[in-house]
């Protein structure tokens, strides 16, 4: 019952007199799709989402939903409905006025704005709750308001400015959870903004990856996590240790690194970096901390690393461990909690391994700043 | 300590008590000459509890004229106003940043110049206008009430916006954008977002824009034309000489402020009080006021009630009570006095050529210095003394008869004639 329609962007530039906010974005998104927009807060993600929903042109470029281009075409004619970041419910109405608004002003009569309104707060669970006002209702069912005055206005496409990022852990779980299953049932086109990497990756069917303005990487999320496309897209999705250095050999798709600190390692070249890189070129190495194990054998290998625990951290279903390499090289590892007494090894040299299917070589670039 | 607190709290209660009044004690001493008798505003002597004052004032057909052409201004002023300070806050806060100083200072400038300024300036501006336009010199751009609530506009309407601006600087933009992208046209964000939450702002600019108006002298004295209002009225009755109902206005006037004030805070308290007792809001935003019981739950109602009982009540002994006798009795009291002190003077002038005739000019004798002191303060105090007569010489006279209006006097006069002085003169009313 797929009835959202795509969107895509087309050499989007959104500029502020000398500043651009937004860099030749492309971005395709298919109609009854879960999509995100990742990256730190400032790199213009907000601000595309704001073009979208009509409240800023862009500089140049296109912005096409379901076939039609946009320009010129003001917030209240567009079929997208926009869910704040700060919500914006309206404090003096009651929830179900709320919720009802985009019928009010297009003159629906009171009965039957109080039918649909009470259709949706049966949708969102809030059943009887719609002669409360916004501020008498807790952050969890404000969020759930908001999604339901969104909805009511029967959008093609539903744009989410970061909704989640006020709300406390378990609830944002649970949201996640539930913004899914919203979406999956009513099945337009979800468009979601976040600087929260998990949020992004347990939700969508795709995301794009922004740094300063500019899209780094557009995938699904395992695709995203696994052969990131840039050393920042690596660094700003999960954990990963870098190791710096040069292109030692090229073996099909494995490449030998010839790291600055920690000897000669092995490594896969993803998809994205095939053929741009050659031998003698500055590279970057990730390996992620769930990768690393502890080595079987001591031998020096081109997957194995030997460094010195400085400290570990009990973190539920994962040991953290905290190691320094040669020449002070920070790395971390996570361990897999098996419920066993474990001895510490702090203080303790340990040689670590990994698979080198699990590591990715890179052309050198910035990383995401911690 | 204890000792140093309670030198302090004396202090502040000394503080206090002068500081309340200094600000209430000329409005009490008004309210007074309101219900007393004598014909020139004053508290002291106190002669009759009157209500005439009221009527007087009823039948001034100028102060009247006067109210109505106030309150025709204020409210052409308070619509002008609360327009114009409303836009010009939402303009403050959609302009460019870079202007949004300029223009700041260019809205805000009528209050920092001289109303007697913006009064004469707007009178020269229509007049030449009207000139211009070849109108005649009663035209519609001539009409002191049009002239007025321009004139008076100029600068109220500043004060208006500087009160939406402190309310607009709490609103949400986002809601607009909000309404907007729920397929609101900007005229429907406005009216069904941005007014709500302005409500309270457009009440306070309003009764600001209402009171600013209704007390302003300097604009208005330029431009009131034909149509001068109530201010205008009083500033030329000070000048032909006034008499206590001008108190009695400025009594209604304090009484229906404080009746504002007072129901104003009574219902913002029973708000808090339910707020704080758990109700919700939506419950006290709706239909509170059609609650059946709502005398039974609320004290601050019975308080509203009793308020305007006791204002029935006030009424109503007002048109029964009759000064009439009570001011007989001071008529009376008064021509009695008189009598005396001719009596007194013309016993001295006796006492005095006898003296020359026996003992020659010596103005050291027994009988005339025990005379003397006693006629310099009748003489000085010609109509009824303070103090209710006590120190009156007729009091010390035994001999005086009494007085005739005895009779038709218990109980009617201010507090039942217990002052009068009669009570104390000794042949006066008979002890039990």
């Amino acid at each position: 019952m797929s009835r959202g329609v795509g969107v895509s962007l087309q050499d989007v530039w959104i500029k502020f007199g000398d500043f651009v906010a937004v860099r030749e974005a492309n971005v395709d998104i298919q109609g009854g799709a879960f999509f995100s927009f990742l990256g730190p807060s400032g790199c213009g993600k907000t601000t595309i989402l704001r073009s979208v929903s009509g409240f800023l042109d862009p500089s140049q470029g296109k912005i096409i939903i379901g076939g039609n281009d946009m320009a010129g075409i003001g917030p209240n004619k567009r079929p997208t409905a926009l869910i704040f970041q700060n919500l914006a419910l309206f404090p003096l109405m009651k929830v179900w006025e709320n919720i009802a608004f985009s019928l009010e002003v297009k003159g629906v009569g009171t009965a039957a704005r109080r039918k649909r309104a009470d259709e949706l707060l049966d949708m969102i669970a809030l059943t009887g709750q719609g002669d409360k006002l916004p501020s008498e209702l807790s952050g969890g069912q404000k969020q759930r308001v908001a999604i339901a005055r969104a909805l009511c206005a029967e959008p093609d496409v539903l744009l989410l400015d970061e909704p989640l990022s006020a709300l406390d852990l378990k609830l944002r779980q649970h949201m996640r959870t539930e913004l899914r299953e919203i979406q999956q049932r009513v099945g337009i086109t979800f468009i979601y903004i976040t600087h929260d990497q998990s949020e992004a990756l347990t939700m969508s069917d795709h995301v794009a990856v922004m740094k300063a303005g500019v899209i780094d990487q557009i995938s699904d999320g395992q695709t995203i996590y696994d052969d990131p496309s840039t050393p920042f897209v690596a660094s700003f999705v999960g954990e990963n240790n870098v190791f710096r250095g040069k292109v030692k050999s090229i073996d099909g798709d494995k490449a030998l690194i010839s790291t600055n600190r920690s000897g000669d390692l092995l490594s896969r070249i993803p998809l994205s970096a095939k053929g741009t890189l050659g031998v003698g070129d500055d590279a970057m190495m990730f390996i992620r901390p769930e990768a690393l194990s502890i080595a079987k054998d001591d031998a020096a290998a081109n997957n194995h690393v030997t460094a010195l625990v400085l400290n570990e951290e009990f973190e539920g279903q994962t040991f953290n461990v905290f190691l320094e390499g040669d020449g002070g090289k920070e790395m971390k590892m996570s361990l897999v909690n098996q419920g066993k007494a474990r001895e510490s090894a702090k203080g303790s040299s340990l040689t670590l391994e990994y698979a080198p299917d699990q590591a990715i070589v890179l052309p050198a670039g910035e990383l995401a700043s911690e | 300590m204890k000792s140093q607190n309670l030198v302090l709290k004396i202090f502040l209660g000394l503080y206090l008590a002068i500081f309340f009044s200094y600000l209430l004690g000329p409005l009490i001493i008004m309210g007074v000459t309101a219900f007393n008798s004598p014909g020139f505003p004053r508290a002291a002597p106190w002669e009759c509890l009157t209500f005439e004052w009221f009527e007087v004032l009823s039948n001034d057909k100028r102060i009247m004229t006067g109210l109505k052409n106030s309150l025709i201004v204020g409210s052409g002023t308070v619509i002008l106003s609360v327009v114009l300070g409303l836009a010009g806050a939402l303009m403050l806060t959609q302009i460019y940043p870079k202007l949004r100083a300029t223009f700041y200072t260019i809205v805000i400038a009528p209050i920092l110049i001289p109303g007697v300024v913006l009064g004469i300036s707007t009178l020269v501006f229509w007049d030449r206008l009207n000139i211009m336009l070849g109108l005649s010199g009663d035209s519609f751009l001539h009409n002191g009430i049009f002239l007025t609530i321009l004139g008076q506009s100029t600068f109220i309407a500043s004060y208006c916006m500087l009160v939406f601006l402190a309310r607009l600087q709490r609103f949400d933009m986002g809601l607009t954008e909000a309404a907007l992208d729920l397929g609101a046209t900007n005229v429907q964000a406005f009216r069904k977002v941005l007014v709500p939450f302005l409500m309270p702002a457009i009440a306070s600019a309003a009764v600001l824009a209402f009171l600013a108006s209704f007390e302003n002298y300097n604009t208005t004295t330029f431009t009131f034309g034909k149509y001068p209002t109530l201010t205008i009225e009083l500033a030329q009755k000070v000048r032909y000489g006034i008499n206590p109902s001008i108190s009695a206005l400025a009594f209604t006037i304090v009484v229906l402020t404080i009746f504002a004030a007072v129901t104003h805070e009574v219902t913002q308290r029973r708000k808090q009080l339910a707020l704080a007792s758990g109700a919700t809001v939506s419950a006290i935003r709706g239909d509170g006021f059609l609650l059946p019981g709502f005398l039974r739950s609320n004290p601050a109602a019975i308080v509203l009630l009793v308020l305007s009982v006791g204002a029935v009540a006030t009424v109503g002994f007002a048109s029964t009570y009759s000064p009439d006798s009570c001011k007989v009795v001071v008529r009376e009291q008064k021509r009695a006095l008189q009598q005396k002190q001719i009596e007194k003077i013309k016993q001295q002038r006796l006492q005095q050529q006898r003296d020359k005739a026996t003992k020659g000019p010596d103005i050291f004798g027994a009988d005339k210095s025990k005379v003397a002191p006693q006629s310099g303060f009748a003489t000085k105090s010609p109509g009824v003394g303070a103090f209710g007569n006590v120190f009156a010489p007729t009091n010390l006279d035994k001999t005086q008869p009494k007085p005739e209006s005895k009779t038709e006097s218990p109980g009617k006069g201010a507090f039942g004639n217990v002052f009068a002085p009669t009570n104390l003169n000794e042949t006066g009313p008979k002890k039990p």
